[in-house]
């Protein structure tokens, strides 16, 4: 996946300016800013829903172009934030899940079913949620049915876009262990955007900071485990989400 | 230590056609000068124990304690006109998003200006630049524009800054904080409760900071109360929070993915039902 982006309107605000990354297939890349910094605005664009000024996108060496595709689609899914909202609230399990299968042409009653079935015991819910409304399940089962959607037509890429803030932290690590098995099992590739870098050093190997719509510095996990950021803006980051410390936070300055 | 507020036995529950939901089963805790945490996940009932500390509890709900005492006064017993003198003035409350605790169409400054009018009966002229100055305390650079701006033109941060600057106003004994700033950056985060702190070292408030968030309880608070299904399961000093004893403090803890301590695999939390009438410990 390669993507790139650069924008010279005087009058325009710049969400994303002049980011390029690449990410290996079978990888876990990690996007990392504060509020604003333009990490959701640089995953909708890969997904196709905010169309780029300037730039490239390719996904497995195709570039990607203007409007969304079917093909796309089935390469490339997106699990979004919040798992009381991006679920239809009159919806069972059950239609949330065919509904891409019916788009893509894969809904014959069978092949459904299977697919279905399979979709929700990989992401640990059994048949008996299959007729549920969202209202019926917990966050956690929300954020499940979420994955299983994005699963359900076979990607190889998942963008994650902050999968488990709305979540406790016991039912986060059990998200997390779930995303990080079904990576394992299907060889997936991960773009997870985050403003948790705990959470992005768990489960990425590479990660891209961002700050003020613009790439601050790429990273690998280890590099960031060492406390060994070259950029002070990483650094001041990293020292912010270990814990109070009233002497630090003193110190804090503003990178614009 | 002379607590600033006590509390003993303390319940919340909502009567219900079908069954009665208890949200708060018998906490018992004190509050000095000093910076309580309160702990736990969604509906350990947190929230609740702060809002019943200011009779903020929405009917159909319930509140009953043995004592509810804040600086010699009996919270459950005083009049609703006692009430009104105690909130804000002198217990404030801090909640966790300010998009929704603001007046939508009132500028920031004036809201802390009004605050400041209620509390102290002083002239709106007089008020206002006692605004401003509350304003630049909370660090907020440019206050002059900042007064004029309304909630939907501020950030995040900055609207908790004129939270925070609103509560200031009063000058309280005690600061009930509730999630104060979950919706804020790491950075903004660091700033806003270095606030706090400021204010429990230097003015000698009492603070209670209710949160979700374990490793920033435990750096920034200076005891630790951790709540499951209503109860106190749990106390103790937030130095030594990582040698918790309860199986569920300690399962919190280790689900916890951290940057300095890589796992493969994050532990899953076994909930045991016992935990719920207090075993455990």
């Amino acid at each position: 996946m390669v993507f790139r982006r650069g924008g010279h309107d005087p009058g325009a605000v710049h969400a994303v300016r002049d980011v390029s990354f690449r990410v290996a297939e079978g990888a876990a890349f990690g996007l990392v800013g504060e509020s604003g910094s333009g990490k959701t605005t640089v995953l909708r664009t890969i997904a196709g829903l905010v169309a780029p000024v300037l730039g490239r996108i390719a996904v497995a060496g195709r570039t990607r172009g203007p409007h969304r595709d079917r093909a796309f689609a089935r390469v490339c899914q997106m699990v979004f934030q919040d798992p009381y909202g991006s679920l239809h609230p009159r919806h069972t399990v059950d239609r949330v899940l065919i509904e891409p299968l019916a788009i893509h042409g894969l809904a014959g009653r069978g092949e459904a079913d299977r697919r279905v079935e399979r979709a929700l015991a990989e992401v640990g819910l059994g048949p008996s949620f299959r007729f549920r409304y969202p209202h019926q399940l917990s966050g956690g089962q929300r954020q499940r049915v979420s994955i299983a959607r994005a699963l359900i037509l076979e990607p190889r890429i998942l963008l994650l876009d902050e999968p488990t803030s709305a979540l406790d932290v016991s039912v986060q690590a059990e998200i997390l262990n779930l995303l990080a098995r079904l990576r394992r099992e299907r060889g997936l590739t991960y773009v997870l955007v985050s403003h948790n870098l705990a959470i992005v050093a768990h489960l990425c190997e590479r990660l891209l900071v961002m700050n003020a719509g613009r790439a601050v510095e790429e990273l690998t996990t280890e590099q960031l485990r060492a406390a060994a950021p070259a950029e002070p803006y990483t650094r001041q980051l990293l020292q912010a989400s270990l814990g109070y410390d009233r002497q630090a936070a003193a110190q804090l300055t503003t990178f614009d | 230590m002379t607590p600033i507020l006590t509390v003993e036995d303390l319940r919340v529950w909502f009567p219900g056609r079908v069954a009665t939901v208890e949200a708060v089963r018998g906490v018992s805790f004190e509050v000095g000068r000093e910076k309580l945490g309160i702990v736990g996940e969604s509906g350990a009932g947190k929230s609740m124990t702060g809002r019943a500390i200011l009779r903020l509890v929405p009917p159909p709900g319930r509140v009953t304690a043995r004592r509810l005492v804040f600086e010699g006064i009996d919270l459950l017993g005083a009049s609703e006109a006692a009430m009104r003198r105690i909130r804000g003035e002198r217990i404030a409350m801090v909640l966790q998003d300010p998009k929704f605790s603001l007046n939508p169409v009132m500028p920031v400054g004036d809201q802390v200006a009004e605050a400041w009018r209620v509390h102290s009966g002083a002239s709106w002229r007089e008020s206002r630049r006692r605004a401003l100055e509350m304003l630049e305390a909370v660090r907020i650079r440019n206050p002059d524009r900042v007064y004029q701006a309304y909630p939907h033109e501020v950030s995040g941060g900055m609207g908790q800054r004129v939270m925070i600057a609103m509560m200031l106003a009063a000058g309280p004994d005690l600061l009930i904080a509730d999630e104060p700033t979950s919706a804020l950056d790491v950075t903004v985060q660091m700033q806003v409760l270095a606030i706090m702190d400021d204010l429990v070292t230097q003015r000698g408030m009492g603070l209670v900071f209710i949160s979700h968030d374990l490793n920033l309880v435990a750096s920034f608070c200076d005891r630790v109360l951790i709540m499951y299904a209503g109860r106190i399961v749990e106390t103790c000093r937030a130095q030594d929070l990582a040698a918790a004893r309860h199986p569920y403090t300690q399962g919190l803890l280790r689900s916890l993915p951290r940057v300095d301590r890589p796992v493969a695999e994050l532990a899953v939390l076994e909930r045991d039902p016992a935990w719920r009438d207090g075993a455990g410990a």
